[in-house]
């Protein structure tokens, strides 16, 4: 979410051009295959388990997910998604709006939340979205899935299922969709 | 955004960027723990120089459930009361270190004023017979969520329109947005001249019922009695009231709306105001979420930025 934020946002516009595929489309299948065996042998099945994808860049990873886990458990679980606009801790310093209105189901107390992104990177997105969790309950437990770990973390934070661990530098930028995986940068617009 | 002075010269992008962004805030009100911590450090005060129960709560509220700091101040008890001025107030409640000042004034065009002396945000919550932007944010926002949007619906605004604020801000938000407004009242209770306000005029509520899909009745200024504007209130409710018999005039999808506080008997008869399609209710609740909007847009969203 930060990443597709920081494309739009002065004064970090401009263009996203990518230099390399990193996944393709079956790549990421594989991987979202991959993680949903993965959520499933560390909770023992799905119970009480929900599935929330982060706006933008999450939700159809979520969705992808959840595709997975009916195949592997003949069921899916609960699917919710969330914007976490009003909980980011930089909502002075640029433009912050949200892009769809949160729809979480359920109580979330007692349940197993998974969260979903596309990237991860400097944890700021996540650490908002665990405050925003807790306005909807106390869940058991909250995991953190995402497609791209790309590093450069500024906050203690890591996630438990990961597609691909992705060493990038800073001024680069990743593209992370159910189509594949592009590493690039950003190209000022007009230069 | 900087202020929020009123709807007349507020764009149709600006009013649907407000309305967009309140679903989000309608969502949050609806959480089993109703906050966010979206303006923590902000500081936003209201300096009411009018009587106001559900204005002045439902900013109460907004702010709060933005995790904004609030500092009350009442004007019957302050130091208003020993003569001080207008812009004195202002400026030593702004010396305290306020990011909002929240206006409503007797007088037209004060917060305008206000706005011009302060570096803070200024929000109009009424002046005088002029202005109430959030009123008429949270009706645009209450027939959107009833009647699916407002381009092209058609709307009577019943009543004593010379002296409604409401009725003002209303018409121009509603025609920005795109609905048909028809001012219903007695000529003695419509202004000199609604000539430049994009509205139709009529004189008779009857004929006008059957074509809306929305009848929003304004409150009856008690105290304009003493003008002789009107020959009776009973006059006034047999001409101009909702009653029983004139609902049935109504299409079946169509909404009853009231900014409050009602004359049960006067402009809206008792047993109207409780129908399933009297949507009061959802307008009162609708405010808290379209002043958090208000509240968030001028003093959140990239608001350090435009300080630089």
């Amino acid at each position: 979410m930060a990443e597709r934020e920081r494309r739009i946002t002065p004064p970090f516009g401009g263009v996203f051009v990518a230099r390399t595929q990193v996944l393709d489309a079956d790549d990421v299948r594989r991987a979202l295959w991959r993680m949903a065996h993965e959520i499933v042998e560390r909770n023992h099945g799905l119970e009480d388990l929900i599935l929330i994808g982060l706006q933008t860049g999450g939700v159809a990873f979520a969705a992808g997910l959840a595709e997975a886990l009916a195949k592997i458990n003949g069921e899916a679980p609960p699917q919710g998604t969330l914007d976490v606009a009003f909980h980011r801790d930089d909502i002075g310093l640029r433009p912050v709006l949200p892009t769809a209105v949160t729809d979480i189901p359920t109580d979330l107390t007692g349940q197993v939340v998974v969260l979903v992104d596309d990237v991860l990177y400097t944890g700021r997105t996540i650490r908002a979205a665990l405050d925003a969790v807790h306005t909807y309950g106390r869940p058991r437990a909250v995991q953190l899935a995402v497609m791209v770990d790309r590093g450069h973390r500024e906050l203690p934070i890591r996630a438990d299922y990961v597609g691909k661990n992705l060493p990038t530098r800073r001024d680069e930028m990743v593209n992370a969709t159910l189509e594949g995986v592009e590493l690039g940068e950003l190209r000022k617009e007009g230069r | 955004m900087k202020h929020l002075l009123g709807v007349a010269d507020l764009p149709a992008e600006d009013i649907d960027r407000l309305l967009t962004l309140t679903d989000s805030f309608a969502e949050v009100s609806r959480r089993r723990m109703p906050k966010v911590p979206a303006l923590q450090g902000r500081t936003v005060t209201w300096l009411f120089y009018e009587d106001s129960t559900r204005t002045r709560l439902s900013f109460e509220q907004a702010a709060k459930r933005l995790s904004a700091d609030t500092l009350s101040f009442s004007v019957s008890t302050s130091s208003v009361r020993k003569g001080e001025s207008l812009r004195d107030t202002v400026e030593t409640i702004e010396a305290m270190g306020v990011d909002c000042i929240v206006v409503r004034h007797r007088s037209a065009g004060v917060p305008h004023q206000i706005a011009g002396w302060v570096s803070a945000s200024v929000v109009n919550a009424g002046d005088g017979w002029h202005e109430h932007p959030t009123q008429a944010l949270l009706d645009c926002y209450t027939i959107r969520e009833h009647l699916g949007g407002l381009d092209g619906r058609r709307i009577a605004i019943v009543g004593d329109v010379k002296h409604s604020r409401v009725a003002r801000s209303d018409a121009w938000a509603f025609t920005t947005m795109g609905a048909e407004v028809t001012l219903v009242a007695p000529p003695t209770l419509l202004p000199p001249s609604t000539e430049g306000w994009p509205v139709r005029v009529s004189h008779d509520l009857d004929g006008v019922l059957a074509d809306v899909d929305a009848v929003y009745l304004l409150r009856m200024q008690q105290e304009r009695m003493t003008e002789a504007l009107i020959p009776s209130l009973r006059e006034y409710t047999a001409c101009y009231g909702l009653t029983r018999r004139r609902v049935d005039l109504l299409g079946d999808k169509a909404i009853v709306m009231h900014p409050g506080p009602m004359n049960r008997g006067v402009e809206i008869a008792a047993d109207v105001a409780d129908l399933p399609r009297s949507v009061v209710i959802d307008q009162v609740r609708n405010g808290v979420a379209v002043r958090m909007a208000v509240l968030f847009d001028l003093l959140g969203s990239g608001r350090d930025l435009e300080a630089k």
